[in-house]
């Protein structure tokens, strides 16, 4: 595919997800430290954000799973969990976490396993989505172009 | 260096300016927070905003950084002399708030400056107005996350027009204490005590306040 047909494939992407609502402007402002002396930056935050929120959803899901639910322990793993998305932009998985610590403080269970089901839903799609972007911009970058700048 | 942003030659002119002036230095920063993503987050904004990054995983592993026990400076243990302190409120085991008192509490690094990042202003489950009891307990500044190059551009101008000059800085502090009401030890007529904070009726008026500078300055 030509360069041109592929940055604007690109740009049409990045606009949807912020039209979306998956990625707000945190995820523009970690574009705007990305430079030729650190070109992978948002790839490598975005990964550790994808490896740090398996783990939190592991860990959730466990926690739910016990008999007597430690509501302090699940709390703090979404607290974990909002945190990181917000750092990296992903927002519709940030605000999937404040109903989520409401149901902890109600400490409702059923509540509780119904957010958990939900973010992870969210989880997937936006990493869906930032797989598809990342994928898109290598694919740029293979056919000697530049990566447009998405304000 | 290159840096991709509008303001280029004036971030620069500025660098250039203060070197001129004699002042010339990069910031050392110790940033302190458990998440790894928040952590190479505010490493890459501080190095883009030309300082040293010393980033840690907690309180415990700051203060062992810091020499905590009995070194007389403020040298972090590689010799490099921290001039500011970054740390999350929110971590498990040493919190930011008990950090920063243990901070205030040494005679060899009380001088230096310690901001408090959250995600939160107000953590009613955990600690009502904490932002008002950090700032003090001697807190610089408080910064809400996720954090922006703004941010910490606005920290660094900040910390190095101090740095050259103790006097300058305490009366830039007096100035700052009597519109923000922290408690300074020069200065006691400003003085805002815990007692004040929590039985007063103001106290949600004075945490309100602080909410409100802090969206100003953000």
């Amino acid at each position: 595919m030509e360069v041109v047909q592929l940055q604007r494939s690109f740009v049409e992407y990045m606009d949807s997800l912020f039209r979306e609502g998956f990625l707000d402007a945190q995820f523009s402002q970690l574009q705007q430290l990305q430079d030729d002396s650190n070109p992978d930056f948002v790839v490598e935050v975005v990964s550790l954000f994808f490896e740090d929120s398996e783990r939190l959803l592991n860990d959730l899901t466990m926690a739910l799973d016990q008999p007597n639910v430690d509501f302090k322990q699940v709390d703090a793993h979404v607290h974990q969990l909002k945190g990181s998305s917000s750092s990296v932009g992903a927002q519709r998985v940030k605000n999937c976490c404040i109903p989520f610590r409401n149901c902890c403080e109600e400490q409702n269970t059923e509540a509780c396993l119904r957010c958990l089901q939900q973010i992870k839903q969210e989880y997937l799609l936006v990493k869906n989505k930032l797989q598809t972007l990342f994928d898109l911009e290598q694919q740029i970058v293979a056919a000697g172009g530049a990566i447009p700048m998405v304000q | 260096m290159r840096c991709r942003f509008g303001d280029t030659e004036t971030h620069f002119g500025v660098l250039v300016l203060i070197q001129v002036m004699g002042m010339a230095q990069e910031l050392h920063v110790l940033a302190v927070d458990d998440s790894l993503v928040d952590r190479k987050v505010i490493e890459r904004l501080l190095k883009i905003s030309c300082c040293k990054v010393t980033a840690v995983e907690s309180g415990r592993r700051a203060l062992q950084y810091l020499g905590l026990d009995g070194e007389k400076s403020s040298m972090g243990i590689d010799g490099l002399k921290v001039n500011l302190i970054l740390t999350d409120y929110s971590m498990p085991g040493m919190t930011g708030y008990e950090l920063l008192k243990k901070i205030k509490e040494s005679s060899a690094l009380s001088k230096i400056p310690v901001v408090i990042m959250s995600s939160e202003k107000i953590l009613p489950r955990i600690d009502r107005c904490f932002l008002p009891r950090c700032l003090e307990e001697g807190a610089e500044e408080f910064l809400l996350k996720p954090v922006k190059l703004s941010d910490v551009k606005r920290l660094r101008d900040f910390i190095l027009r101090g740095e050259g000059d103790d006097d300058k800085l305490t009366d830039k502090k007096i100035k700052e204490a009597c519109s923000r009401k922290r408690k300074f030890q020069d200065d006691s007529t400003t003085q805002v005590t815990a007692h004040d904070i929590e039985s007063s009726p103001e106290s949600s008026a004075s945490s309100e306040s602080q909410q409100q500078k802090q969206s100003k300055i953000g």
